[in-house]
């Protein structure tokens, strides 16, 4: 997909999103379909489901270079796998904790629940946190101890 | 070196009977020596070796670690000293089918702490009555003076600014030279196949840098939550002193305030991540 940036030479940040298949990757194409604009910051990685997010594709995410990583799936109750989605909730909330005790920004990290029909909530949703990372400018802290270089 | 005490008398009975009886081809135990800060692990084979068991509070290891080997488990069936803790250990190998409750002799120990001084576990410890044990020896222990002290370090770092924090695991974790003896020695760590060997994507780099020493650590910590039982044995072993167990143990007492669930008590428990609740924590979901 083509990027129009006014400024070639500022800096954007790079969110990686881990979708399920059912609920938000559709949400995500819904809110293509219906022509909602949301910005192109966004990577979108389409998963059978979010139960299938190991948080060792959140790390491998940061240490590549993501700003910001997002896990999206079916609201709860909503699973098409019937417990996925808890059971992600369970694994990530606990990861999220982690990253605090270790020290690790969490701001960086994003759940949420988009279903298929939520096209619009997806758009809005992205232009927020897209917003909220652009205003916490390049993620350093953890990506420049672990690879020892700091992002332009 | 003599070590006397009632608990190893009625140990070396215990095993040696294991053995006689044919209830067991090995007895894995604890024996003296002399050049070692603490009892190192024996293999008792016949009645006259299980004379050579002791039990006293140096009596660190968690021998429940031998129970996932396949090369130990090929010596046939196996009997094990198991102090309170250990047998948690041994409870979250029953749930989880590693181990057929059939195949093991276990030999409970009453334990009234171990290490020199104590170990913090033990001030915390419930578990000095082994349960479920095919024999149980040793006099019944008075409690110490309880308390959770061995949350001290978890506090210590939560008091911390996030910087701080950071900081303080970068400099812990960059001392990791990725000997995995954590792994090795941790009863609950039995993968055949661990994932710092996978390399296809290999999600762990292998070198001794604090990029793969945050992966390896963070991922062993994880895959411990909710099923460590704060055996302490990883920080024991660790060669670079590295705080392993405070991380563990701040994942099992997450899991002990979000699911009011403490690994290791039942061996017919069900673990938090292999279940869930519909009205389960879900903080700062948009």
């Amino acid at each position: 997909m083509e990027q129009k940036q006014t400024d070639p030479n500022e800096w954007q940040p790079r969110i990686v999103a881990f979708l399920c298949n059912w609920c938000s990757y559709a949400g995500a194409d819904l809110a293509g379909v219906s022509r909602f604009g949301y910005p192109a910051n966004v990577r979108i990685v389409r998963l059978p489901c979010s139960g299938r997010v190991d948080p060792m594709f959140v790390l491998k995410s940061f240490e590549r270079g993501a700003d910001m990583v997002l896990v999206s799936g079916c609201h709860p109750g909503d699973c098409h796998y019937t417990s996925g989605n808890y059971h992600a909730r369970r694994k990530l909330q606990a990861f999220r904790e982690m990253m605090t005790f270790l020290g690790i920004d969490t701001r960086r990290f994003k759940m949420s629940w988009v279903s298929a029909a939520e096209g619009a909530k997806w758009s809005a949703m992205i232009g927020q946190i897209t917003e909220e990372a652009r205003a916490l400018g390049p993620f350093n802290s953890y990506p420049k101890a672990v690879i020892g270089e700091e992002k332009q | 070196m003599t070590v006397a005490s009632s608990a190893t008398e009625s140990l070396c009975e215990a095993a040696a009977r294991a053995i006689t009886d044919s209830k067991a081809a090995v007895v894995i135990g604890y024996g003296a020596d002399g050049g070692s800060a603490f009892r190192v692990p024996v293999f008792v084979r016949t009645s006259d070796d299980a004379a050579g068991l002791v039990f006293d509070d140096l009596c660190l290891p968690n021998l429940a670690v031998y129970l996932t080997k396949s090369e130990v488990r090929a010596m046939g069936k196996l009997a094990v000293v198991v102090k309170g803790c250990d047998l948690r250990a041994v409870n979250v190998l029953l749930r989880e089918n590693v181990i057929d409750r059939k195949e093991v002799v276990l030999i409970g120990v009453r334990c009234g702490g171990v290490g020199r001084p104590r170990l913090a576990k033990c001030a915390a410890c419930e578990m000095h009555e082994p349960q479920g044990c095919d024999v149980v020896v040793g006099e019944p222990v008075t409690p110490e003076a309880g308390g959770n002290g061995q949350y001290a370090a978890v506090d210590e770092i939560e008091k911390m600014t996030a910087q701080q924090r950071w900081e303080y695991w970068q400099r812990q974790l960059g001392k990791c030279i990725r000997c995995y003896a954590c792994r090795q020695v941790c009863p609950l760590c039995y993968c055949k196949r661990c994932i710092v060997e996978k390399s296809t994507p290999q999600w762990v780099e292998t070198s001794p840098h604090l990029r793969g020493n945050v992966a390896w650590n963070v991922a062993r910590a994880l895959h411990l939550t909710g099923r460590c039982v704060g055996c302490g044995e990883c920080e024991r072993v660790c060669p670079m002193n590295i705080p392993l167990g405070t991380l563990n143990l701040k994942m099992a007492r997450m899991m002990e305030e979000w699911y009011k669930f403490r690994s290791g008590m039942a061996a017919d428990e069900n673990a938090p991540f292999t279940s869930w609740a519909a009205d389960d924590r879900e903080e700062d979901v948009l």
